[in-house]
């Protein structure tokens, strides 16, 4: 299965790097573009067939690694 | 008196740490490699120096948090031992789950290099006795990712237990509280983004971090 975790800061996160990406983004003229959000996608092949067991195991490896869950969310999508 | 510098790929204030405790104390230092499984013996305060430990790839800190010395720091760390983590040592800290929040990007997205002026705000710690009489500190700091976050509960609670030791008087980085520098509950792990290691003696522009090694020493 391959399986890609979102992980972006949390929602009362400040993100400064959305903040500057907004700024440069009305500097285009895109004045109707609002909370620009930056986060990270890392996807990998991982072995196994039942998706709820994937999934729970993915999960876990996001809460040791992939994510902060201080400052992080993330969200798991298997194909 | 013996102390140890923990050295990650990518560490680079490493040999600054191990000259600083030298000069500044007369504890001998070790230099430990990431990958070992026991530290040595005896140890009154193990150190987590600065750098870019993996690049800092992923966050500042999350992979050395995972490296095999570091369940022995954690133990160490709960027997009592003195520990120190200075920059990324602090970033490895809290992603090690050894010390409450996170550090963001700087406000200004600018990496920063230069001197603080430091408020000592609680000179009962183990690692912040020596400053006791001057209630202040002026350190370099060095970094991209400075920014002190935690949960509005969870600052309260660190302020209100006395675990913010040093504060930014003019906040360089976007730090919540102007924190600097926290401890943990017990007192014995102590991290910091600006650099003791840098200032440790007049030369440096500021002797003022042989205090911290001094005092974390002391106390052993």
């Amino acid at each position: 299965m391959k399986a890609k975790v979102h992980v972006f800061l949390k929602p009362g996160v400040l993100d400064v790097q959305g903040k500057a990406i907004e700024g440069a983004v009305h500097t285009l003229g895109f004045g109707g573009v609002s909370d620009v959000r930056v986060g990270r996608m890392i996807e990998f092949d991982i072995a196994g067939t039942d998706r709820a067991a994937v999934e729970a195991e993915v999960k876990t490896l996001c809460d040791r690694l992939l994510a902060n869950t201080v400052i992080e969310s993330y969200r798991v999508e298997l194909i | 008196m013996k102390s140890a510098v923990i050295v990650f790929p990518g560490s680079n204030c490493d040999r600054d740490c191990k000259v600083a405790i030298e000069r500044s104390t007369a504890s001998s230092v070790d230099m430990v490699w990431h990958q070992e499984t026991a530290l040595p013996s005896g140890l009154d305060l193990i150190v987590l120096p600065g750098g870019f430990s993996y690049g800092d790839y992923l966050r500042c800190g999350a992979m050395a948090a995972l490296s095999p010395v570091m369940a022995e720091v954690k133990a160490a760390a709960e027997r009592g031992v003195a520990v120190v983590g200075i920059c990324n040592g602090f970033q490895v800290l809290c992603e090690a789950g050894m010390l409450p929040g996170a550090l963001l990007r700087n406000a200004k997205l600018k990496y920063i290099c230069k001197a603080v002026t430091l408020d000592v705000t609680n000179t009962q710690t183990r690692f912040s006795t020596g400053y006791s009489a001057s209630r202040e500190a002026v350190m370099t700091v060095g970094n991209g990712e400075g920014n002190f976050f935690a949960e509005e509960a969870e600052l309260d609670r660190i302020e209100g237990e006395g675990q913010v030791v040093f504060r930014y008087r003019d906040n360089p980085n976007g730090s919540a509280r102007n924190i600097a520098g926290i401890v943990n509950g017990k007192g014995n792990v102590l991290g910091l983004m600006p650099h003791p290691d840098r200032s440790f003696e007049g030369e440096l522009g500021s002797a003022d971090g042989a205090l911290l090694f001094q005092s974390a020493l002391a106390s052993a």
